[in-house]
């Protein structure tokens, strides 16, 4: 039998760049073919041209045999090519019935929608794939997992049976991601192919058949989960040995420095999202906070960062009361803060990177004297700071904005880190980052820790939580669920204490 | 493989930065220029009557046409810059002889040009400034209105006062007067959310029926019996000195404007409360990690933004009228939205668009009269000028400009701001 799928020299360039370079692809009928790659390695350029999206400046795409030219996505969806976006293109006030006819409505009579006929096709193709969907239900009363489902099922309805998933675990608990590869395995049963996109090794293990790599827009391998090793395809992702465990002593936990009672506080539309949240993080400890995106986080840290207004209980920094303090208060407490969004918060992206690495301390000396500031002084500090960061960049004079992700991440590092700091608050601290550039975070995260810092970490990817933390709590819909050793913490524990749920025993 | 290509784009010398900084305004310029014409040939009787005989005469249609676009853009320049024969035979004359009596007359379009400039500079920098700090000041036209009519009370009501404290304590005067004016839109945007552009707007009618009713009431001349909106003249000790002999209106305001551009630029560029004022204004979310008070950055980045917009209404009641009347500003505070824009929002580009509309405006009051164009023509040439500028993407696109490889210059959010 042909391949459904052959990609076949494709090359796409955007100014300046080489996204794709000669890239050859082809996916089996019944596949789980993944792709794995940085980000900007091209998958996501690859993607889009087979959806229509862009368009190929050389090679072809050929499709059960036929070469085909695809200029939309709704062509895409014609020859059987359905995309999920890593972002659900969902309606939440709609129910799931009418998400799944939108853009291809039935209609009765001419002008009204036959919901109960697509419903009626809805409860067939969930029972004939295992894909569990209610089809009355609204979609923003559905978990991640379930709104998936109904992604996965818009692309069954319009009978396509090529399948690009793009980075479909990146919102999902475990026990979720656990669902969706049976279902995906349910699929392929069926005779669907699928391409799953990822940069998660250990995933890409455990649900491939064939794994192709790209690194730099060019495909450096394709090769099976049985002839390869997580290694062994970091070193292909990265183009160099990676070491994946973080090598770390055993804390040595001193004094308290952050120190938090029944913290409560609210969310712009004046929602309790931390609701009476208490613990500690001590001098020389990491304190991971796991939990599913969404479950009251990013309220806390801007809570804890003076970003957020506090409604209820008290912060105390090394003993002092930071409940109402401002931002700068906090910041000069010795407080250093790795924020979640480093493009919306932590960076001014149109500013030079040397402006960037004082965001936070340009009317300090050496930087200012009064009003005047020192460009002299501003300049000399960056420079020894991409030095000493390693920042990638042409000069410190050129814009944040057109730094790779890792490097805008390690300008932030960089600033944060280069103050004396008693305490870092880390929030996603590798979010988006490649394999590269998450090592070389993660042994600074480390290395703060063992100068004596106190680290509190929050972050929704459980092998990073695991890997880091001396102690783990989990948090879910704004309490914390418990707090563990990392010793006595396993991805089953935590992952059941992420969705509410207290293991017995 | 980033590191190579952004060592290419970095090594680009610093020359043709500045090339590709201009080409845009300047090709805006260009387009609006070409475009405006079609506004002359539609206008023009002569040139109507030609084409209505197209088909029988087409030579005769495009000879018409092409005249009349040369004759209007040549009184434009004439007007604008003065009459180049005139100007090289004084000259001549001056050298040779040291006659300076018509000298005067060759340079008079060239000064008055700078005259216009002057409150196109003040007014721009203070639209560019709420740019810096993503606020857009449309509030300049009110500003200028209120920095005038303090200007002129200042001007006219202390007597007694030597020049060296009456100019300027009366010029101070009108800017803090526009300061606090542009403060309460700015105090309303920082503490209620109350978007800036609804508010400037309504203060400019606040502003423009207080002027009124001053001229009607208590600042006119002549108390009520006088006869026009006019106020008294403001004393000689307040007077922005002029430069050369009669005609020439060319007043130490222009000079005034430049030194105050620079202090803009410093002040933007070169300290922490202008640090703080464009991070607030290219990104209020890392403003506030840092640190930085929104709110208080915006009150200040309007305060000084209408302390800089009443500087051009106390520059020409101090250089120019010498008092305050109704429509003395031809919309120079609407204008200066634009020219803020051309000028990318930097002191030095403002200064250059201000010149730029200066001498249209100055020059349009000449191809009136000598070609018989609408004076409007030229605020349908400004008004290209802008959409080309607001829409750089149609520019790269009719001149094939290749995009550079950052992010676009975003000058104001826009109403989500």
């Amino acid at each position: 039998m042909p391949p459904v799928l052959v990609l076949d020299g494709i090359t796409k360039r955007f100014p300046g760049v080489l996204a794709n370079d000669h890239i050859h692809l082809t996916l089996e009928q019944g596949e789980i073919h993944a792709l794995l790659g940085e980000n900007g390695a091209g998958k996501t350029t690859l993607m889009n041209i087979l959806y229509g999206l862009y368009h190929p400046d050389e090679g072809k795409v050929v499709v059960r045999g036929n070469a085909v030219k695809i200029d939309t996505p709704h062509e895409a969806i014609r020859l059987g090519i359905g995309m999920v976006h890593q972002h659900f293109m969902l309606v939440p006030v709609f129910t799931v019935t009418e998400n799944v006819m939108l853009g291809e409505e039935t209609l009765k009579n001419g002008i009204f929608l036959d919901r109960a006929a697509v419903a009626a096709r809805i409860r067939e193709i969930s029972e004939q794939y295992g894909l569990q969907v209610d089809p009355d239900a609204y979609i923003k009363d559905l978990s991640v997992g379930a709104q998936q489902r109904v992604e996965i099922l818009k692309i069954l309805y319009r009978k396509a049976d090529i399948l690009i998933l793009d980075e479909p675990t990146a919102v999902l608990t475990p026990q979720e991601v656990d669902d969706l590869f049976k279902v995906i395995r349910g699929l392929v049963a069926r005779g669907v192919s699928v391409i799953f996109i990822s940069h998660k090794l250990k995933e890409v293990m455990t649900i491939a058949n064939r794994i192709t790599v790209l690194r730099d827009g060019r495909v450096v391998g394709t090769t099976r989960p049985a002839e390869t090793s997580p290694t062994a395809l970091a070193r292909m992702m990265v183009g160099r040995e990676v070491i994946l465990t973080v090598d770390k002593k055993p804390a040595q936990p001193g004094a308290v420095v952050l120190d938090v009672k029944d913290l409560q506080v609210l969310d712009d539309r004046k929602q309790l999202k931390v609701n009476g949240v208490s613990f500690e993080v001590r001098a020389g400890e990491i304190l991971g906070i796991a939990g599913v995106q969404g479950n009251g986080q990013t309220e806390l840290v801007e809570g804890l960062t003076g970003l957020r207004a506090i409604a209820g209980g008290q912060t105390h920094i090394l003993g002092n009361d930071t409940t109402r303090a401002t931002a700068r208060e906090i910041l000069q407490t010795g407080v250093a803060h790795v924020p979640e969004d480093r493009q919306r918060d932590g960076l001014v992206l149109s500013f030079p990177v040397a402006d960037n690495l004082v965001l936070n301390t340009y009317y300090l000396a050496p930087f200012a004297t009064g009003v005047q500031m020192h460009d002299r002084a501003v300049f000399a500090s960056a420079e020894e700071l991409v030095q000493q960061f390693d920042i990638r960049t042409p000069g410190i004079h050129t814009l944040a904005s057109s730094l790779s992700g890792g490097n805008q991440q390690k300008v932030i590092v960089a600033r944060e880190f280069a103050r004396p700091i008693k305490l870092l608050i880390a929030s996603q601290p590798t979010r988006g980052l490649d394999v590269g550039s998450i090592e070389y975070i993660h042994q600074r995260l480390v290395e703060k820790r063992d100068q004596g810092c106190a680290v509190l970490l929050v972050s929704p990817e459980l092998d990073e939580i695991l890997s880091l933390s001396d102690r783990i709590a989990v948090m879910y819909r704004g309490k914390i669920m418990d707090t563990l050793p990392a010793d006595q913490a396993t991805p089953e524990k935590l992952g059941l204490l992420m969705a509410g749920v207290h293991p017995e025993g | 493989m980033k590191a190579e290509e952004q060592t290419q784009t970095r090594s680009i010398p610093g020359w043709q930065r500045v090339l590709n900084a201009l080409a845009l305004p300047v090709l805006a310029l260009f387009s609006a220029l070409v475009l405006s014409a079609i506004f002359i040939l539609g206008s023009d009787p002569v040139v109507l009557t030609a084409f209505s005989q197209f088909f029988s005469a087409p030579g005769n249609a495009v000879v018409v046409a092409g005249k009349a676009i040369a004759d209007a853009y040549g009184a434009l320049f004439i007007g604008a810059l003065g009459d180049p024969a005139k100007v090289s035979k004084e000259l001549g004359e001056f050298f040779a002889t040291g006659d300076t009596n018509d000298l005067a007359f060759a340079f008079y379009p060239l000064s008055e040009s700078f005259v216009t400039a002057t409150p196109y500079i003040f007014a721009g920098l203070a639209v560019a400034l709420g740019f810096k700090c993503g606020l857009f000041n449309i509030g300049a036209e009110g500003q200028i209105y209120v920095g005038a009519a303090t200007a002129a009370f200042v001007g006219y009501s202390l007597e007694g006062l030597p020049w060296f404290v009456h100019l300027p304590l009366t010029f101070l005067a009108g800017a803090l007067a526009g300061a606090v004016w542009a403060g309460i839109p700015g105090f309303l945007k920082a503490k209620t959310g109350a978007h800036e552009v609804i508010n400037t707007m309504m203060m400019n009618y606040v502003a423009f029926n207080l002027a009124h009713y001053l001229l009607n009431g208590p600042m006119k001349r002549g108390g009520a019996a006088g006869a026009i909106p006019i106020s008294r003249n403001i004393l000689e000790s307040a007077y922005l000195p002029t430069l050369f002999p009669e005609p020439i209106r060319f007043h130490a305001g222009f000079i005034l404007a430049l030194l105050v551009a620079a202090l803009v630029w410093w002040f933007l560029f070169k300290t922490t409360l202008g640090f703080e004022i464009r991070t607030v204004g290219a990104n209020p979310r890392a403003a506030q990690y840092a640190g930085i008070s929104v709110p208080r950055n915006m009150v200040i980045a309007m305060a000084v933004s209408g302390a800089l917009a009443a500087m051009a209404g106390a520059s020409e009641v101090m250089g120019v009228n010498h008092n305050l009347a109704e429509g003395f500003s031809p919309g120079y505070g609407f204008d200066s939205i634009a020219l803020a824009m051309l000028g990318g929002g930097h002191p030095l580009g403002v200064v250059l668009a201000a010149l730029l509309f200066g001498t249209l405006r100055n020059g349009a009051t000449k191809m009136q009269s000598l070609a018989e164009i609408p004076i409007d023509i030229v605020a349908i040439v400004q008004a290209f000028v802008i959409m080309f500028v607001a829409a750089p993407a149609i520019i790269r696109w009719v001149y094939r400009l290749k995009t550079e490889g950052g992010i676009t210059t975003v000058l104001v959010r826009g109403w989500g701001g």
